[in-house]
């Protein structure tokens, strides 16, 4: 169980990575959403999933036996995909609005809010 | 409740400024009655606590390492007050510019959400309850870039997700490994587990990838493209409220996990956070000296300050952390005074653009003043707070013989001196290219300049207090952080 998750997040992540790397804003967009999955995961994996010893702390004990499966990380991972899902989402709609309006989708050529340089640089005082 | 108090005022204000069908003015009135609250219970909380005391609350009556706790120290409660005061100086002078009737509906609310999710990370002592509060951050800060609703704001707001989006991410993963690895989320639990012989190993890697999802939050060296690409799209209140905290925030979360929680982690990972840190200061001060915008400088130079907060976690000693404390408090208002001013001198000259501005010296000497002041505390002037902070770093670090570190940290200054002069030159000393435009405007909203400029006033009187009689704070930083790196030294 452990191997085939772990072989699972590496070909994720791989995935996710090179999405993340395009210049197209939805490429870079669902890269994102990707890489989310595997993280997730990544975060399941830490609960020992596949351990058949039920989280139960035995009587005359103060801890789980060591081995035991965690419910815990389930808890954390359910709060990590609303939190992405809602987070993509917003993302989507914003990188569709940005699309739209600039008529392509190259992340490179997004360049309002940092124009290249075109006046001079020298300072005024300097010029005389 | 008191410590829970400066977390749920800013969170039940949110909740009431975007739910209650409200008249503009009605919801300014709440904004700053939420902040007036919790600037009080701030206080409380400060002086409930005291320098080395510590408050903690466990919620829900679990048993500690497993109910998700919050703590209040010295340290936090000081940073907490810090937050309130700059959030009642940003709501003042965003009453003061921008009228009521025009305002986004979303504003108030996301104001008092970002104030929210940083108090909350300022006290949270559980690692997922810092992810979380870190997402609220994310959100609060995205609502703010997107709420003038023009293109160049949306595009940055993109570049800012994706670079937050991945760091969140790293974080996420890094949470869930450090949990695998020694089966703990509380601090506390942390500490202990992160020393054990059998765990400590293992655990590095991974408290470096947390620590790097921590460093993209702040800003440094090769990971910080996020910040002048969208800050300074935000409107000048705005601006001052994203800067003066969002990076900070960071650098607190970077102090308290590396002095306190890991503090086992090898000496070697110091040694790369300082190059880290000397490549911050000088791209961030570089970055600032190739602009004319006054607010993508002033951006800049939040990259470049970043470096001087790292510079005191590398020297990972407690004489190191109250350094850094020091000028984390120094350097939220400063910076958001500066940007404050920015959003002043625009105001009154016309563009954000120096080589289209000038002539402010003789038209308004009070704002010349103020940025003077505030000018002199960023670059370290004696005696200003600056100088304190910049002081106790480099102290601490040519007492680790790193002559290297301390020397780069003050010829940074230099260039910072370069950037401020630059402003005074073109802004305030040369006359205005357009002489027009100097004489009519002034700020559109409901008090008029009076209340914009008390604002800023009252801001620059605390940086000054600090520079002018600085002892009991950083008495009061050196007792809060005397545990940092307990029984570590740097090799």
């Amino acid at each position: 169980m452990t191997l085939i998750l772990m072989i699972t997040i590496s070909l994720t992540v791989a995935a996710g990575v090179l999405l993340l790397l395009s210049r197209d804003l939805f490429r870079t967009l669902v890269g994102l959403a990707v890489l989310g999955s595997a993280v997730n995961l990544t975060v399941f994996l830490a609960g020992r999933p596949g351990s058949l010893t039920p989280p139960l702390i035995p009587p005359g004990l103060d801890r789980l036996p060591a081995g035991a499966a965690d419910p815990l990380p389930q808890a954390l991972v359910l709060t990590a995909i609303v939190i992405g899902f809602a987070l993509l989402c917003f993302a989507l709609v914003l990188g569709a609005w940005i699309s739209q309006r600039a008529g392509h989708t190259e992340v490179d050529r997004l360049r309002l809010s940092e124009p290249p340089a075109k006046d001079p640089l020298k300072p005024t005082i300097l010029k005389e | 409740m008191l410590l829970l108090a400066p977390l749920l005022i800013p969170l039940v204000t949110a909740l009431l400024t975007a739910v209650l069908p409200a008249h503009p003015r009605l919801r300014r009135g709440l904004s700053l009655a939420g902040v007036l609250l919790l600037l009080g219970a701030a206080l409380a909380l400060l002086v409930a606590v005291g320098p080395a005391g510590r408050l903690s609350v466990a919620l829900g009556d679990w048993p500690l390492p497993f109910a998700i706790q919050f703590v209040a120290d010295g340290l936090s409660a000081a940073l907490v007050l810090v937050a309130a005061l700059l959030g009642l100086t940003v709501l003042l002078y965003q009453f003061a510019t921008e009228p009521a009737n025009r305002e986004a509906p979303g504003l108030q609310p996301l104001v008092q959400g970002l104030l929210a999710a940083v108090v909350a990370v300022f006290l949270a002592a559980d690692l997922f309850n810092l992810y979380v509060w870190f997402e609220l951050l994310l959100m609060a800060t995205l609502g703010l870039l997107l709420l003038g609703g023009r293109p160049w704001q949306a595009e940055a707001a993109l570049k800012y997700f994706a670079l937050s989006m991945l760091g969140t991410l790293l974080m996420l993963a890094a949470v869930g490994l450090i949990y695998g690895a020694s089966g703990q989320l509380n601090f506390g639990a942390l500490a202990v587990a992160s020393q054990a012989p059998g765990v400590a190993p293992g655990l590095t890697l991974f408290v470096v990838m947390l620590l790097l999802a921590v460093l993209l939050k702040a800003g440094a060296f090769p990971l910080f493209a996020w910040l002048p690409a969208s800050y300074h799209t935000l409107s000048p209140p705005l601006l001052a409220l994203v800067g003066g905290l969002l990076t900070k925030v960071a650098i607190y979360v970077m102090l308290r996990l590396s002095g306190q929680v890991f503090s086992a982690t090898p000496a070697f990972l110091y040694e790369a956070l300082g190059w880290l840190a000397m490549l911050t200061l000088v791209t961030g001060v570089l970055g600032a000296a190739y602009h004319w915008d006054l607010r993508r400088i002033l951006a800049f130079h939040i990259v470049s300050q970043i470096g001087y907060l790292l510079l005191g976690i590398a020297l990972a000693t407690p004489a190191g952390a109250a350094g850094t404390a020091f000028f984390l408090i120094h350097n939220i208002l400063v910076k958001a005074n500066l940007f404050l001013l920015a959003g002043l001198i625009w105001l009154s000259a016309g563009h954000p653009d120096l080589r289209r501005i000038g002539g402010l010296y003789l038209a308004r000497p009070w704002l010349a003043l103020l940025f003077l002041l505030n000018a002199f505390s960023l670059v370290g002037v004696p005696p200003s707070s600056g100088f304190w902070g910049k002081f106790l770093l480099v102290q601490e670090a040519f007492a680790q013989q790193r002559f290297l570190w301390g020397g780069l940290a003050l010829g940074v200054g230099l260039l910072t001196l370069y950037s401020m002069s630059k402003i005074w030159l073109e802004g305030f000393w040369k006359p205005h290219p357009d002489p027009t435009r100097l004489a009519g405007s002034q700020p559109q909203g409901d008090g008029g300049p009076r209340l914009a400029y008390a604002a800023v006033t009252f801001s620059t009187l605390l940086v000054l207090a600090l520079g002018l009689y600085p002892q009991p704070l950083i008495d009061w930083l050196q007792q809060a952080t005397a545990g940092y790196w307990a029984g570590f030294g740097p090799a």
